[in-house]
């Protein structure tokens, strides 16, 4: 694995050897020392948990940060080309981590350097890392990762989270429910990819009572932004949040994750109850992200 | 029913078959004659199969399948047929390349390759009806809805 640009690259070896190394790593069994190693962290558009997240990943192993942040004051803002960008931090740095607003930027990127690049968002594409310590935290809940049933909910067009976890879970067999308003629903060229790989989904406007089956329920947040008609988002924004009152009957080990930042989609009564998991998912995240920096500095 | 030849056969050369009717200068776009290539364009023929077709005569010159295959893009059903002494000697349909590189503008205006100034690429995901993923946005589009980037 030479970059980390989408999970299509990845399969299912890759995505065990990454599960193993961070669950090492969190149990204090395996410790990479990347002391001399520099992460240039390229956050062109902002991002506080992903980059915070790599940022205790990278020092907690030793290892330096070098950081741009926005487009403001930098020269890209002066018109220097991405591709120059790069290969300037190319010269300073061992690894790239960047967010980028254009999709596709993340894989432009890998083909201009010489060191590995991570890609920690490229608009409303991929979103691979985050994909990675969910299903890490989707292992360590549910003791595997294979056949379970999981309602991925809100916005399911914008939302690249979803749309990486989908390709990262597809090969062990889940049953998916897609559960969004219809402005927001999955885009058809992802539903289009999940038949050709034959993969079991539900396209569903609401939860109703397919609460009860669920294994996992990824819940994301419901931006106002996204909807041309502040009409329709008053109309649609109480249906998709989560509350204490709507979890009756739950397996035992249902769990509730979500990439965060939260708004109101899940009521605040749901953080005392154990199907809660979203704040130690992000937790999770410093671990999968120590196991990714590492394997790909070779350390 | 009069059988005779719009156009005169070549004896030596590339003839490319059952492009759709008023395709025929996109596909020259893409195969990219060179300057003295004597290059016969019958537009909007009658053809039994698909109503109107468009034809491309190229002499003296024998094309590759690496530098057709490419207009599978626009004209996934053509046949290409290499003569030599007036004899055809190879004919073979068209079939979409792998991957298609600096052709087609990726249909995703937030894509890095509509961005920034670089060469677009497209893997195929589906050969008939052509179906392409962009290599970058890995957005899905149909062959025939792309923009070529040689188009005017």
């Amino acid at each position: 694995m030479q970059h980390l640009i989408s999970m299509r690259d990845l399969d299912s070896v890759h995505i065990n050897a990454l599960i193993e190394r961070a669950g090492l790593i969190e149990s204090g069994r395996e410790k990479p020392d990347l002391s001399s190693k520099v992460m240039g962290a390229l956050f062109f558009e902002p991002s506080t948990r992903t980059q915070l997240s790599f940022d205790t990943a990278m020092k907690r192993l030793g290892g330096k940060v070098i950081t741009i942040s926005g487009t403001k004051g930098t020269s890209v803002e002066k018109g220097e080309t991405l591709a120059d960008t790069v290969k300037i931090i190319n010269q300073y740095a061992d690894i790239i981590v960047v967010r980028h607003y254009n999709e596709g930027a993340a894989r432009y990127i890998s083909e201009q350097v010489d060191i590995p690049v991570i890609n920690a968002g490229d608009g409303a594409n991929q979103h691979p890392t985050q994909s990675m310590l969910d299903l890490y935290s989707i292992q360590k809940t549910q003791g595997t990762l294979h056949n379970l049933t999981i309602a991925l909910v809100g916005d399911l067009k914008y939302g690249r989270t979803v749309h990486s976890l989908v390709y990262a879970l597809s090969a062990y067999n889940p049953t998916f429910y897609f559960v969004s308003p219809e402005a927001l629903a999955m885009p058809d060229y992802i539903l289009e990819d999940l038949d050709r790989l034959g993969m079991n989904y539900t396209v569903r406007g609401s939860l109703d009572d397919i609460v009860p089956e669920l294994d996992i329920m990824y819940v994301t947040r419901i931006q106002q932004e996204r909807f041309a008609d502040p009409e329709e988002f008053e109309k649609v924004k109480n249906a998709y949040i989560i509350r204490a009152a709507m979890l009756g009957g739950v397996k035992e080990n249902f769990k509730i994750l979500h990439p965060l930042p939260r708004v109101n989609e899940i009521d605040t009564d749901v953080d005392g109850l154990p199907c809660a998991y979203y704040f130690q998912q992000a937790k999770n995240g410093v671990f999968m992200r120590q196991a990714i920096l590492s394997t790909l500095l070779q350390q | 029913m009069d059988k005779k030849l719009k156009v005169d056969p070549i004896k030596e050369g590339t003839v490319i078959d059952h492009i759709p009717a008023n395709k025929a200068l996109q596909v020259l776009s893409i195969i990219k004659p060179e300057e003295d290539d004597v290059v016969t364009v019958g537009v909007n023929f009658a053809s039994r199969k698909y109503g109107r077709k468009d034809i491309v005569k190229i002499e003296g010159r024998e094309l590759s399948k690496s530098d057709i295959n490419s207009i599978a893009l626009i004209a996934p059903d053509a046949n290409v047929i290499i003569i030599r002494d007036y004899q055809v000697i190879n004919k073979y349909p068209v079939q979409i390349p792998r991957q298609i590189e600096g052709l087609a503008r990726c249909g995703n205006p937030r894509c890095i390759t509509n961005n920034e100034q670089m060469s677009t690429r497209f893997v195929a995901v589906e050969r008939n009806p052509v179906r392409l993923r962009c290599a970058y946005c890995e957005r899905v589009f149909d062959g025939d809805a792309l923009e070529l980037v040689t188009s005017a």
